[in-house]
């Protein structure tokens, strides 16, 4: 008897402990890694504010190969972690794979759209943000052109490069943007060396603002640029720490929003499709320290006005991945 | 004018581009002259890239920096030729070992050791390599046409650039005026003969995998303590593949080498400054019609050239008469930007099964030597 009771006991201690980690949420940071100065570092930022907020734990793996994908994913669902975050636009097929075989397992995606009933996808409206950041270079660029680095060459890229070509149309009808982009593999994301010389490249060409949507290639991108003496403008996280006084300002996502919201929300979250835009802060322009010398009042005062106009609908900001062209460029 | 600039700066950009591939290329050329193949340049200089950059942030200065780069790719040295000389095992193998533990180790120490995702922190001040500008840049500058081009292409790079331009007559007076390098020679044809006069082909073998190391030591800082402030990632990206076409492609040899890298820089400088080249239809159409007939040239030589060259050309063939049909002979076609990438790889292709005839390695690469008892 006493036996009984203390395996019913061990039992229900073991089930309180499932249950505990099940509350436990996760988190999946894609192959450019969790510190790397940007996109994932961000969503790194969200956890980790949830985690000193409520004093909850979560779980967390930084992929090494594509092949981790899948394997990640089962691994966390079956762990009984939720809800699982993933970062980045790649783990689209993995999730559509996995999602329904873990039906009672929340997911959230960002950056890329999956329709499950049990996926959250979180897609954000970096063209509105790209748009702003292209007023500010235009009216900070001296000679008339700048330029705009990419990563790999995909729509979401081009999505970027396409809202800010607009934006600095808007503010200097006459501006030239020239525009690269690093590749057409995942390597793309990863060759500093290459965004260096592209850089190089287009301030010889005249640039004297270029704008890097390139991950761990935008690092060459700024470096470059404050080693010629150009302004540069960085991406997702809040660059402008990077080249005080070179970097003119970040086009944030805020991914650690999107993570901190659905870790605070829970395995009970609101699935389906979420936007990030301008009207709820989810992408914008930064002003620190580190820029406020760079940034005019007169910027400012143009860029909120636009801003104003965006959220209201009065300028409607055209999105490349709406029909996959853009009007001008 | 602006045409003058434009070529100068595309020719500045192929100097930086090609400097990382000549070191390599000089590396290996010096290693498999010696009968030594080596797969890992790769690997010796993101190993070195990684610790140069380390090195330096720690110490603040760039030179402590590339003795420490130096130290990484020979360290790789010793084992690939411990693996390949003294235990006789595949070359092959040994180099391709060597480039994953290079990927993978440089990554989990950096991890370990800065916590910043792999990467060092950013160097800055003495512990980068600084362009140097040469005397008299800017008063020779006003001398029309020589001035820019001493003020733009020669001045204005950094010491590394100097260097291994430097190496490129350096190596061809060691391998072709020293009995040194007669003898590395030798060892790479015909060790035994080496070994009947009295000289150690181990000894010899050794001492070309030191110099290939110290070679790649200096490829690797370069990349990340000149062009770039700090480590990344695999910020190698290949470079050390290319170096190893590079030499097949300039058959062993120094000048050729230096000629091979040039090339590739100049195909991948092109490639960086216009990614969207927009040409008026008539002259892609002529382009193309060149190409197409450089390839029939060239497919004259062998059979199986004919079908790789022969097929190609057919393609550029097509592809013009398409444009010519769509847009006429006034509009203006805009190349994409995915041929441009791929331009340096297929000129590759057709230039080394096209012109560079038959390149003969060394007769004794790749065999580990064993003594006759």
């Amino acid at each position: 008897m006493s036996l009984m009771k203390k395996m019913l006991g061990a039992a229900a201690t073991l089930a309180l402990s499932t249950g505990a980690m099940l509350a436990e949420p996760a988190i999946i940071f894609d192959l450019g890694g969790k510190f790397d100065k940007s996109f994932n570092e961000a969503a790194f930022g969200g956890a980790t504010r949830w985690a000193e907020e409520t004093g909850n734990t979560f779980r967390e793996i930084e992929l090494q190969s594509e092949a981790q994908r899948e394997q990640a994913l089962r691994r966390f669902a079956e762990g009984g972690s939720n809800p699982i975050v993933m970062t980045g636009f790649a783990f689209a097929d993995a999730l559509t794979e996995v999602a329904d075989d873990y039906p009672d397992t929340s997911f959230v995606l960002i950056d890329m759209v999956v329709d499950k009933p049990n996926v959250r996808s979180v897609v954000f409206n970096e063209h509105e943000g790209s748009y702003l950041v292209g007023m500010m270079a235009a009216k900070a660029s001296e000679s008339g052109t700048v330029g705009f680095i990419g990563g790999m060459d995909i729509p979401l890229i081009r999505k970027f490069a396409c809202g800010y070509v607009q934006g600095v149309k808007a503010a200097n009808p006459d501006a030239k943007v020239i525009q690269n982009m690093t590749g057409t593999t995942p390597a793309a994301w990863n060759d500093p060396v290459k965004g260096s010389e592209l850089t190089k490249a287009q301030i010889s060409q005249g640039a004297d603002v270029v704008y890097a949507a390139a991950g761990g290639t935008g690092v060459g991108v700024l470096q470059t640029a404050a080693d010629e003496n150009i302004l540069s403008i960085g991406v997702d996280s809040n660059q402008n720490h990077l080249h005080p006084g070179k970097v003119l300002t970040s086009m944030v996502k805020r991914v650690d929003n999107a993570v901190y919201a659905a870790f605070t929300e829970g395995p009970g979250l609101e699935k389906g499709f979420q936007v990030m835009g301008l009207n709820n802060d989810g992408v914008g322009y930064a002003v620190d320290d580190n820029n406020a010398t760079l940034v005019t009042a007169d910027m400012t005062a143009a860029v909120e006005e636009a801003k104003a106009k965006i959220v209201s609908g009065e300028i409607t900001v055209h999105d490349y991945m709406s029909d996959n062209s853009c009007p001008v460029n | 004018m602006d045409i003058f600039i434009t070529i100068l700066q595309i020719l500045d950009s192929t100097l930086r581009l090609a400097t990382p591939l000549l070191l390599a290329c000089l590396a290996g050329l010096f290693s498999e002259r010696a009968g030594i193949f080596d797969i890992g340049l790769e690997g010796k200089m993101l190993a070195a890239a990684f610790m140069s950059a380390a090195i330096a942030f720690v110490t603040g200065s760039a030179w402590i920096g590339l003795a420490a780069g130096i130290g990484a790719s020979l360290v790789f040295s010793l084992i690939h030729g411990l693996a390949s000389i003294t235990f006789r095992g595949n070359q092959l193998i040994s180099g391709v070992a060597l480039n994953m533990l290079a990927l993978g180790l440089t990554v989990l120490i950096a991890q370990g050791w800065f916590s910043q995702a792999g990467r060092t922190p950013t160097l800055i001040g003495d512990a980068r390599f600084t362009s140097l500008t040469l005397p008299f840049a800017e008063t020779l500058s006003v001398i029309p046409i020589l001035g820019p081009i001493y003020k733009e292409l020669i001045s204005g790079h950094s010491i590394l650039v100097y260097i291994a331009f430097l190496m490129v007559p350096v190596t061809w007076w060691v391998l072709y005026r020293t009995r040194f390098g007669l003898r590395l020679r030798a060892v790479g044809e015909n060790p035994a003969a080496v070994d009947t006069a009295g000289i150690s082909v181990i000894w010899l073998r050794y001492a070309a995998v030191m110099i290939c190391g110290v070679l790649c030591g200096i490829a690797g800082t370069y990349l990340s303590t000149s062009i770039q402030a700090g480590f990344t990632d695999n910020m190698t990206a290949n470079r050390g593949y290319i170096a190893l076409a590079a030499l097949i492609f300039a058959k062993w040899r120094p000048w050729y080498a230096l000629g091979a890298c040039l090339l590739f820089g100049f195909f991948f400088a092109i490639d960086n400054r216009f990614q969207n080249i927009s040409l008026y239809a008539w002259l892609a159409i002529a382009l193309l019609i060149l190409i197409a007939a450089l390839l029939f040239f060239a497919a004259r030589k062998s059979r199986l050239d004919m079908f790789v060259l022969g097929t190609l050309g057919t393609i550029s063939a097509a592809i013009a008469i398409l444009i010519w049909t769509t847009n006429g002979l006034a509009g203006s076609v805009v190349i994409p930007g995915q041929l441009m990438q791929s331009l340096p790889y297929v000129l590759t292709v057709v230039i080394l099964a096209g012109f560079v005839g038959k390149a003969t390695p060394p007769k004794a690469g790749g065999e580990p030597y064993i003594k006759e008892r």
